[in-house]
């Protein structure tokens, strides 16, 4: 498929996604570009993850269509979308506790060769050496920053064309949330698409280079990220100031 | 030698629960749900044995081979059709399911066999009776090819969950189906995989059990299929050495209740230690601690 600049890598059209009788999502649009760091923000409960995990299939939209590469995956199986190109680091990490380290690795790559993944693999330990420190290590026994660290490895390890982050700075220490967001920055630069889901706006902003404001399942705001950051309202409701 | 004797006999009966106890544990471990039909699968992989064996004139290791594709299938079948439309229902859904799962393949032993008992023919496990400490102990052939069974099922098992792609997807998809689904794991493809692995293992288990009791009904199967369910609690459900450990231990409790404390009783004491073992560790012997989720 050529890499045409009008389609976009990703593109969300008018999702509505229900939990029951609950419409968590009520009709939202938004696209990911080739090469772009796409952010999603908004408060607890606004339906950020929930959007990640309609694009992977883990949810399904009542109404709404979802494209990848001008395909519509909207009804493809969940397992069929890493394959596809599509990796999510899940809110809450969801590392595999019980298994170790190289095998969390291993699982990322499930759907490649075992040669890829041996590449890949390398790949991962040398961007994040503390990985390979505790390469056979029980991943339950790992510390909240290194867990956030397998997770994403774990993500890359399928090597995709759009990188999937549910709030990667969850639980962490000021100065593991400073790492990881420099993590996210040498991924994008070494050309990794993402799509980042963060509660932590002004972290977000900085890194992205586009955002939308997403507020109890609308969108309310969109643009350049530089410009989110210091609008009023935003700042006002998102940046306490 | 009487205590030797019943050591031996212990264990053997141990490992056929343990073989049937490992079923119970795989399915829930992996689907989360109790597959109470497992010891029915046991009788009716035991049935069709018997018929190989003594209509068709197969040879007892063909008639174990067709047994175990037999009941492959079966499981395959019932998961596809009883339990996978019931995936995101309630578990009590699924356990209702599953009980009357078990009542309908007990009727349908009982429509095509009838309830007359059938007497599991020896030729099945032609291995002659050896005798130890001139010829105090006995232990006969079905006794020690249970036993050999059951440590090369559980040395296969082991490797299989900790070295292979299939058996270490099925370790993810036990802890997390999401993330699972996530790493490109057909989450339904892995749960009939585990429900095939799981009947393959109760049509030996069938043999093994009439082999060393051969009074083969329609009902054969469950009482030791509720013993094993037992021992995989005891044992720690979902966990696969719990079910080895849980399925020797209540096998060897048993048998020696029967021999020292009562014959009658002997069940009664096997479900005693397990309300003990479960008010002291709620989880199981091997039992992993519920973690929170944060």
């Amino acid at each position: 498929m050529s890499e045409n600049k009008k389609t976009p890598l990703l593109e969300v059209q008018d999702i509505h996604v229900y939990y029951g009788a609950i419409h968590a999502i009520k009709g939202i649009s938004f696209h990911v570009d080739q090469d772009e760091i796409v952010t999603l923000i908004g408060a607890n409960g606004a339906g950020k993850s929930t959007t990640l995990n309609t694009i992977t299939g883990l949810l399904r939209p009542k109404h709404g269509s979802i494209y990848f590469r001008g395909e519509n995956v909207t009804t493809t199986p969940s397992h069929k979308m890493s394959s596809r190109g599509i990796a999510l680091c899940p809110e809450g990490r969801r590392i595999f506790q019980q298994m170790t380290v190289r095998e969390n690795l291993e699982m990322g790559g499930y759907t490649r060769q075992s040669g890829e993944i041996a590449e890949s693999m390398e790949e991962m330990f040398t961007r994040f050496p503390r990985l390979k420190e505790r390469e056979k290590q029980i991943a339950g026994t790992l510390s909240g920053g290194e867990q956030q660290m397998l997770a994403m490895a774990r993500a890359l390890m399928s090597k995709p064309k759009v990188l999937m982050l549910d709030e990667p700075s969850m639980g962490l220490a000021p100065i593991l949330v400073e790492q990881i967001f420099s993590i996210i920055q040498e991924l994008h630069e070494a050309g990794v698409t993402i799509l980042l889901v963060e509660q932590n706006a002004q972290m977000a902003l900085s890194v992205a280079n586009r955002a939308y404001v997403l507020e109890t399942g609308l969108i309310t705001m969109e643009g350049d990220a530089q410009d989110l950051l210091h609008d009023d309202a935003v700042r006002k409701a998102y940046l306490g100031s | 030698m009487i205590f030797l004797d019943n050591l031996v006999n212990g264990i053997s009966l141990g490992s056929i629960y343990a073989i049937i106890a490992l079923g119970y544990t795989m399915v829930y471990g992996i689907a989360k749900m109790l597959n109470f039909a497992h010891g029915d699968v046991i009788m009716m992989g035991a049935y069709i044995a018997f018929c190989a064996l003594q209509y068709w004139n197969m040879p007892p290791l063909v008639s174990l081979v067709v047994a175990m594709v037999a009941c492959t299938v079966m499981g395959v079948v019932i998961e596809g059709l009883a339990y996978r439309p019931l995936r995101q229902a309630s578990s009590l859904a699924v356990l209702i399911t599953a009980i009357g799962m078990s009542y309908l393949l007990q009727n349908l032993a009982l429509m095509i066999w009838g309830a007359n008992p059938k007497s599991f023919p020896s030729s099945m496990i032609n291995i002659p009776t050896i005798s130890l400490f001139g010829g105090e102990l006995k232990i006969a052939g079905a006794t020690l090819v249970t036993i050999v069974a059951n440590i090369i099922i559980m040395v296969a098992l082991t490797f299989f969950t900790s070295k292979t792609k299939m058996g270490k997807a099925m370790r993810c998809v036990s802890e997390d189906r999401g993330a699972a689904a996530l790493m490109g794991i057909n989450v339904n493809q892995t749960i009939s995989i585990t429900f095939a692995i799981g009947s393959a293992l109760a049509a030996v288990a069938g043999i093994l059990l009439c082999s060393s009791y051969p009074t083969l009904q329609p009902t054969t199967g469950s009482m030791p299929g509720i013993k094993a369910f037992t021992a995989a609690v005891f044992g720690g459900i979902g966990s696969i050495p719990g079910a080895m450990l849980g399925g020797l231990l209540l096998g060897v409790i048993e048998i020696f209740g029967k021999a020292y404390i009562s014959t009658e009783l002997g069940d009664a004491i096997v479900f005693a230690v397990l309300i003990v073992v479960l008010l002291v560790k709620p989880t199981g012997l091997l039992g992993k601690p519920v973690r929170e989720k944060v």
